[in-house]
Order: structure tokens, then C-alpha cells, then sequence
């Protein structure tokens, strides 16, 4: 996929990410604390968090665009401190907001990637990235004038043109619709098996678990990491699933109970959660026996293990 | 899709900087291109100010109101306001009594000149005694007076052929009979009036040069595509030679119809080099561009951006020589102004187009210049932030 030498072999050139304790303060807030990190090859790494959780900020650490207050590490082995140049050649970033110029038209924007990259043909490669697209037809339209779907596609298109080794994307799916995100991913998942690293960050559950890997930062700090059912493992969240009537009442009052520590709705059913699972079996005993709901004990899910994460943060940094 | 295959590429040494300065100055002609109001504006703003200062700034204006004091009763006098009228320089309107009465009718700026036939001035004439007429001309807009006065100088040798026939014949193949005496009152140096179009050449370019380089990376940072530029392996100094590239054309273009306009419209010569002329001016191009650049770099908003630029505009034209002659300004005036690229321009497009001078009478002035562009593109680089910190 790349000029330079990626295929040393080993399981130490097999990590393209290696930070150790970033931080960085906007104005003496701090964005991200002590943030380490590792992530392996060909990987598809999804980067979870709520808003202001410091996402774009490490992402920007990564790729050079900002200097970390402290900590050190390495991107695809270059230094993240002193060697940005070689990192900016090997890594494609993605910005969250619409990057391309919206007055230069799809050829152009890419023929401009590929110049900067001091790629040889750059017409040729911007077609090759056009066909890849699908947009042959399209291809002197001006990027201002696509839609939000293809208009991530196409930054997808220029940040994959000059055959990176790590892409670093920036919430590339907000705003896009189901299925032009089904595509995104789809493109996404076909890079990772071509040995690209994608490190992803995200809103959207779903997207979450199409990643191997995810983290979740909040508030500037790593929280969770690992693979999606070890995330949900190592959450010890005790859920019950519950259906029948009046479930909207029945919310209501588990939440004034202790042991309970989330309660939300899921379509025509209600989850429960608890950390202690016998504080939660002791809190809802009567109401199991009692009915009318029907109470199935059941498996925590992604999204109630992230509002939960969410809860007890606020909790601390509120 | 997929990641495409193998691609070789060189990415270091000068070639392959020459490469993304290229990429940037493709990116910015089209977009260039594509903003066709700006566009527009780069070709009609010249031209638009040129007429409008070329022509409200009549270098040449006639019909000046004139009033007259005349003590002598003789047939000369009568001869030489009647050739004073035909000049069409001078509107005779009023007359007056009195010296003091005269005196106050130019200090009050109701006429422009005065002119005053002294006593015997027809029997003075005829013995030889060569009387003088006296012409007091208000030179506070020495442009205005320029013309009449050298009007006048030109009338005075004719003006008594008639007269001067018979016994008095012998007076008139010699020099003048009388003596014409003129005051400028106000302003003794008197510029002339091909000052104004090679100044406004300078004035034009500073203003359009400044403005479009001033935008350049404002807007990058407001359309949100700096955060992807940054992340691409290109330097600053690249993007800035690659931004700057496309409007040294266009300035060029600019210069061009300027000059062509100052000839073909103004009659304004250019007596030395073509080539020293269109070389400098790009220099002087290329000063205002790096300017305008680094106040890009400075400024948070294209607003904040146009103020800068503006700021740094009016000195340009207070300072610069092209609104006051510039040795009449005060030292610290002056000081200021060796530092602005207008005055140093101003010295060498006049010194080219009006005196014929060449690069060695220039050469301070040049180096001035490239003293300037340099220290602003240092400063530019420097100040250009790589990073979003």
C-alpha cells in the first residue's frame, strides 16, 4: 500500500499508535488528561465519547496539528513532537467540518491532494480516486454543490488518495443518512482489509460496534478500551429486560430506587441496569414476582454501558 | 473502493517544493477564476481610478479666474491682458484698485491670479527700461497654476509685435522688452502635473495588491479548509509563495493597463527603460503582496483583515510623496515614509517614466524595496502557525 517499508515483520512494528500520557489545556481547561493509547494495525479503532470530551483534540495531537502539554509517543513511528512532517505525508486526516474547497470542482480538489502530495500524475490519480468514487460523471461539479453524503465520501476519496497508512477520522458520519453511512463504513472496512489503520471517532452506537476496537473518553480522560464485548465485560453492568404495560410509570419509580443504576427505554421494552448485580436483584424482587411486566434477565448493552459511563462522569466532573 | 495502487513520489529537495508551490498557485487561480466579482474588480478598479483620478485630477485646468490691477492707461496694457485672454488660461473677471485690494482677492481664493500692470508702464516700455509686470499666482495647488504660468512665459515674447513696429521697431528681436516677474506664492517648488498619473500607478497597485493577498488566508481559516491544509505535508513557505504567485500575474496585468492607459490617455512619457520599469514595478508588486500576506496571518477575520490593510493604506498615501511633495514634509514624516514601498516606488516609477533614470540612479531606492518584501516575508513564515495551538 506504501512506498516505505511497512512490512517489517515482529509484533513491535505491528503497532501504529503509541502515546503515553498526552495532555493538553485550552486556556487552563484541560481537554485531554493523560491520555495513553495503543493501536495495532489494520485495525479499525472507534473513538467514543460526548460532546467536549477532548475526540477532535486527540485526534489533532496525532497527526501534528497541535502540541501536546505533556506525554510523548509515536504515529505509524514517527515522534508525535518533532517529526509532524513525516506523520502529515503518511497520514490522512479528516476534519469534522467539510474541508475541501467548495468552490474547486471534485477533479480539481483531488489534482490539488495529489500536487501537494508531489504524486507524479496527479490528473491520472485524481481520476483513478474519481472511478473509485463512481463520480466520473460528476467530476467538474463543483464539491460545494454534493450533498452531505457524497460530499464525506469525496473527503474520504482525497484523504485516501495518497495512499496513507493511518486514516484519522473525525466524526465523518454526522449528518449523513443511514445508508450513505452504511457506505462510508462499508469503504471503511474494505481499507482496514487492505492494511490502511482507522482510527474513528463516533457518535452513533452502531457505528461503535462495526469497530475491532473502542475507546471511550470523557471529559479529556480514557475511561474503557478494548473490544467491544470486552468493553460490555469489564462494565459489570447486571441488566434486566422488561416488557408488558405501564412500563413509562414503572421508569418512574425505579428510578427513585437504590441498586438501580440506569433505566432506559428501548422501543416497546425497558432496560435496567445495575453495577452491584445483587443490589439490583434485591431492588427489584418485589416487582419481578408482582408483575404485570415481564422481567427477562438479559446482556448489557453497548449504548447502556456508555450511559452509564456518561452518568457516573457527569457525576465526578459536573 | 480501495487505496489505490503503489504510488512513487519524491517528496523532498526543491523540486518537489516547486511541486506544492504549483499545487497552491493551480488551487488559487481557479478559485480565482471562479470568483468572477473579484475578479472583475482586479481589472475595473484600476482602470476605474485612473480615469476617475486621472481626470477629476485635472493636471492641465483653464479659465482660471483672474483679476487684474491696472495703473497704466497705455495701448501694451490693453495688448497684454487681450493676449492673457486669448491663452484661454486666464478668465479676467474682476478688477481691482488697489494693491491691498488685489492682495486679498487671492488670499481669499476668489481668483487665482493677479496680475498687476504698474504706472508708466507703456512710456517705461518704449525707453528701453524694461518695466515689469507683475503676476502673482496662487501655487498652494501648484498642479492648478503649473500650466498657466508656463502659458504666460510663452505669451510674453509675442505679445506686443503689433506695438512694437516704426520707431520702436529696434526693441522687439531682443529678449523681453519688459520684465515679467512671477510669484508663487504658497508653494515655491511647483510640482508638474506628470507627477499624478505615475503616482497613481503606485497608489492603485499598493491598494489592490494589499487587499487580495490580505484575504487569502483569513479565508482559508473561515471556510474551515485550514485545518485540512495544515494536516497536508506542505510548508508555509510553500503556501505562501504558491498564494502570492497568481496575483504577481494579475498585478503585472495591472500594470500594464496602467501604463498603457498613462500613455495613450494622459500623454505621459516614459523616457527610460521599459523593461527597469516593468521589472520594479513587479518588485513593488511583490513588496505590497507580502505585506498584504502577513496581515493574513495576523488577522482572525477577512474584516480584521481590510481594517490592516487600510491602516497600512493611508500612511502610503499621506507619507509617500504621492499627495505632498515629500521634501516638504516634517523629519519624523519623512522617516516614516523611507519605510513605506509607495515612497520608495514613487522615486523610481517617476525617475524611470519622467527623468530616464536608470538602475544605478535607483539602486537605493531597489534595494529599499527588497529590504521590505524579504523582511515581510520573514515575518509572514514566522507568523504563520503550522499548528492549531
Amino acid at each position: 500500500m506504501s512506498a516505505t517499508p511497512a512490512g517489517i515483520p515482529g509484533p513491535a512494528t505491528d503497532i501504529v499508535i503509541d502515546v503515553q500520557g498526552l495532555t493538553k489545556s485550552f486556556g487552563g481547561r484541560t481537554v485531554v488528561r493523560n491520555l495513553s493509547m495503543q493501536v495495532h494495525r489494520s485495525l479499525i479503532y472507534g473513538f467514543l465519547g460526548p460532546n467536549g470530551s477532548g475526540k477532535t483534540t486527540t485526534l489533532r495531537m496525532l497527526c501534528g496539528l497541535l502540541t501536546p502539554d505533556g506525554g510523548s509517543g509515536t504515529c505509524l513511528g514517527y515522534d508525535i513532537r518533532t517529526q509532524s512532517s513525516e506523520i502529515k505525508r503518511h497520514v490522512g486526516y479528516m476534519t469534522q467540518r467539510f474541508s475541501l474547497y467548495a468552490d474547486l470542482s471534485i477533479r480539481e480538489n483531488l489534482e490539488f491532494v495529489a500536487r501537494v502530495h508531489n504524486i507524479a500524475d496527479p490528473r491520472a490519480a485524481a481520476w483513478d480516486a474519481i472511478r473509485r468514487l463512481g463520480l466520473e460523471n460528476r467530476a467538474e461539479q463543483l464539491a460545494g454543490e454534493l450533498s452531505g453524503g457524497w460530499k464525506q465520501r469525496l473527503a474520504l476519496g482525497a484523504c485516501i488518495l495518497p495512499g496513507p497508512r493511518l486514516l484519522l477520522l473525525d466524526e465523518p458520519t454526522a449528518g449523513v443518512d443511514p445508508k450513505a453511512r452504511r457506505d462510508f463504513w462499508d469503504e471503511i472496512h474494505a481499507l482496514a482489509y487492505e492494511g490502511i489503520t482507522v482510527l474513528v471517532s463516533t457518535h452513533y452506537m452502531d457505528e461503535a460496534e462495526r469497530c475491532h476496537e473502542i475507546a471511550y473518553i470523557a471529559y479529556g480522560d480514557l475511561l474503557m478500551q478494548g473490544s467491544v464485548e470486552e468493553v460490555i465485560a469489564n462494565a459489570h453492568l447486571a441488566t434486566y429486560t422488561v416488557t408488558g404495560p405501564g412500563l413509562a410509570d414503572l421508569a418512574e419509580h425505579l428510578k427513585t430506587l437504590s441498586g438501580i443504576d440506569m433505566v432506559a427505554p428501548f422501543g416497546t421494552a425497558l432496560h435496567v441496569s445495575g453495577r452491584d448485580p445483587d443490589a439490583l436483584d434485591t431492588a427489584t424482587r418485589d416487582l419481578r414476582k408482582s408483575g404485570p411486566q415481564v422481567w427477562t434477565p438479559g446482556h448489557a448493552s453497548l449504548e447502556d454501558v456508555f450511559i452509564d459511563l456518561m452518568s457516573r462522569t457527569k457525576d465526578n466532573f459536573a | 473502493m480501495s487505496a489505490g495502487p503503489v504510488i512513487e513520489r519524491r517528496t523532498q529537495g526543491l523540486r518537489a517544493s516547486m511541486g506544492r508551490i504549483y499545487a497552491t498557485f493551480i488551487k488559487e487561480l481557479l478559485q480565482l477564476r471562479r470568483d468572477r466579482i473579484t475578479f472583475a474588480t482586479m481589472i475595473v478598479i484600476p482602470l476605474f481610478q485612473l480615469f476617475l483620478f486621472g481626470y477629476a485630477i485635472n493636471t492641465d485646468p483653464k479659465h482660471l479666474p483672474t483679476a487684474v490691477l491696472i495703473q497704466d492707461e497705455s495701448a501694451f496694457a490693453r495688448s497684454f491682458l487681450a493676449a492673457m485672454r486669448v491663452s484661454e488660461y486666464f478668465d479676467i473677471r474682476t478688477s481691482a484698485t488697489t494693491e491691498a485690494e488685489l492682495d486679498h482677492l487671492i488670499l481669499s481664493g476668489r481668483v487665482q491670479f493677479g496680475v498687476q500692470i504698474p504706472a508708466h508702464f507703456g512710456r517705461d516700455l518704449i525707453r528701453g527700461e524694461r518695466p515689469s509686470v507683475l503676476v502673482i499666482a496662487d501655487a498652494s495647488d501648484p498642479v492648478a497654476t503649473g500650466g498657466a504660468v508656463s502659458a504666460l512665459q510663452g505669451l510674453s515674447s509675442s505679445v506686443f509685435s503689433r506695438e512694437l513696429t516704426g520707431p520702436v521697431a529696434d526693441l522687439a528681436p531682443k529678449a523681453l522688452p519688459y520684465e515679467l516677474r512671477i510669484h508663487r506664492r504658497y508653494n515655491p517648488t511647483g510640482e508638474t502635473r506628470l507627477n499624478i498619473v505615475p503616482g497613481l500607478m503606485g497608489t492603485i497597485l499598493t491598494l489592490t495588491m494589499l487587499i487580495f493577498t490580505a484575504l487569502s488566508v483569513t479565508r482559508e481559516v473561515e471556510r474551515g479548509t485550514m485545518e485540512s491544509l495544515l494536516a497536508m505535508p506542505i510548508r508555509p513557505v510553500e503556501i505562501m509563495l504558491g498564494k502570492i504567485a497568481p496575483y504577481l500575474a494579475i498585478g503585472g496585468l495591472q500594470a500594464g493597463l496602467i501604463l498603457g492607459a498613462a500613455k495613450l490617455l494622459f500623454g505621459v512619457p516614459i523616457i527610460g527603460s521599459l523593461v527597469l520599469l516593468v521589472a520594479l514595478t513587479l518588485l513593488f508588486i511583490l513588496a505590497n503582496l507580502s505585506v498584504g500576506y502577513t496581515f493574513s496571518t495576523i488577522a482572525t477575520s477577512q474584516l480584521q483583515a481590510m481594517q490592516m490593510s487600510f491602516f497600512f493604506f493611508l500612511p502610503n498615501i499621506l507619507l509617500s510623496g504621492f499627495m505632498f511633495p515629500f521634501r516638504g514634509m516634517p523629519g519624523w514624516a519623512q522617516a516614516i515614509g523611507e519605510i513605506l514601498p509607495l515612497t520608495h516606488y514613487l522615486r523610481i516609477v517617476r525617475g524611470i517614466m519622467l527623468k530616464g533614470a536608470g538602475f544605478v540612479d535607483l539602486q537605493a531606492d531597489v534595494l529599499a524595496l527588497a529590504a521590505f518584501t524579504l523582511a515581510a516575508m520573514t515575518v509572514a513564515v514566522l507568523r504563520f502557525r503550522q499548528t492549531l495551538d
